[in-house]
């Protein structure tokens, strides 16, 4: 085991700033690429589905015309 | 995910062929089966990359611990530069053989490997400042891994100014393949010149340069690298080909999908 406490690992042998500077940083953009890349899936799917309910619509209005 | 209605839109031909998996619509439904079992791998790489890094590996002689930004540092630095060829591989595939779903994939990998080069650049930066007494220098190795940084947002751009996406792909591939000249630059700028970089920690020819299990936590961590790669980017490409595939008779089909109620499209 490398550290003694919990606070001993926080400090890194102080070079907490760098290295959880680092790991912060990554893990951020790590979870926004995930936010923005499920939601552009999403947006994706939901114009699918709207693309045919409009051409549903479209097909009930000749029907009826 | 239930994507079960869209297998049924083209019976598999007599005899496996490699080309089958080569349109949209058939590449679909296999990298959404994909995407669990890639989650679970990259999430148990990256909890023993970790535990291997932080609790195992011992502080290191002359650096201290500010070494363990290595676990991240190097993985995102091989990362870029393999993300960058795969991309560069797809738009060469996309140019010779005219196939629309390679175009795609290499405009799903553009964001993640642009996020890599900045991630190799960041934690370096941070690295540095410990190390080498400042957080950049103009050197043969930064400068370079900076331009794949460009090199990245400059494919982004061009194709997100170019409405027609055709067009938008040829002028994207231009960048990508004329690009990939950076990447074996990178690779050697700390045997071409004089850097304040160290050379390489790991290479085929020579035992690794580290204790053992400071390698074993790199390597994980590179692994896991890939595996996020791999996930991150079947999730956007399969986004892109819905964007692109609109009004073909597999977009319609799932859009009937997500119409009849399976909300969980």
């Amino acid at each position: 085991m490398n550290w003694e406490s919990a606070s001993h690992f926080w400090a890194m042998g102080g070079y907490g700033f760098f290295v959880w500077g680092s790991y912060a940083v990554t893990a951020l953009l790590v979870a926004a690429e995930l936010v923005l890349v499920a939601r552009r899936m999403r947006a994706a799917r939901a114009g699918a589905a709207r693309d045919v309910a409009i051409e549903r619509i479209d097909a009930d209005r000749r029907g009826r015309a | 995910m239930s994507d079960s209605p869209l297998t049924a839109t083209r019976a598999p031909s007599s005899g496996f062929s490699l080309f089958y998996y080569a349109s949209p619509q058939t590449f679909f439904p296999l990298a959404g089966k994909l995407l669990w079992p890639t989650w679970i791998i990259a999430i148990a790489l990256t909890i023993a990359g970790l535990y291997t890094g932080f609790f195992i590996a011992p502080t290191d002689a002359t650096q201290g611990d500010s070494y363990r930004i290595i676990f991240i540092h190097v993985p995102a630095a091989w990362m870029s530069m393999v993300v960058y060829l795969v991309m560069a591989f797809w738009c060469a595939v996309g140019l010779i053989f005219n196939t629309r779903l390679s175009f795609m994939m290499s405009s799903a990998l553009a964001p993640t490997g642009a996020m890599w080069a900045f991630i190799a650049l960041w934690t370096g930066a941070l690295w540095g400042k410990p190390t080498w007494g400042t957080y950049w220098v103009w050197d043969a190795r930064l400068t370079s891994e900076l331009i794949l940084f460009f090199l990245y947002c400059g494919y982004m751009a061009l194709q997100a100014a170019i409405d027609d996406p055709r067009r938008a792909d040829r002028a994207g591939a231009l960048i990508a393949i004329v690009g990939a000249i950076n990447v074996p630059i990178i690779y050697f700028s700390v045997k071409w010149w004089n850097t304040l970089h160290q050379g390489a920690s790991v290479s085929l020819t020579q035992s690794p340069s580290m204790a053992s299990t400071m390698l074993t936590g790199m390597l994980l961590m590179a692994l896991a690298a890939w595996a996020y790669t791999i996930g991150v980017a079947l999730v956007r490409v399969r986004a892109i080909m819905i964007e692109r595939e609109r009004n073909t008779d597999w977009v319609r089909q799932l859009g009937n999908a997500a119409q009849a109620g399976d909300s969980k499209a």
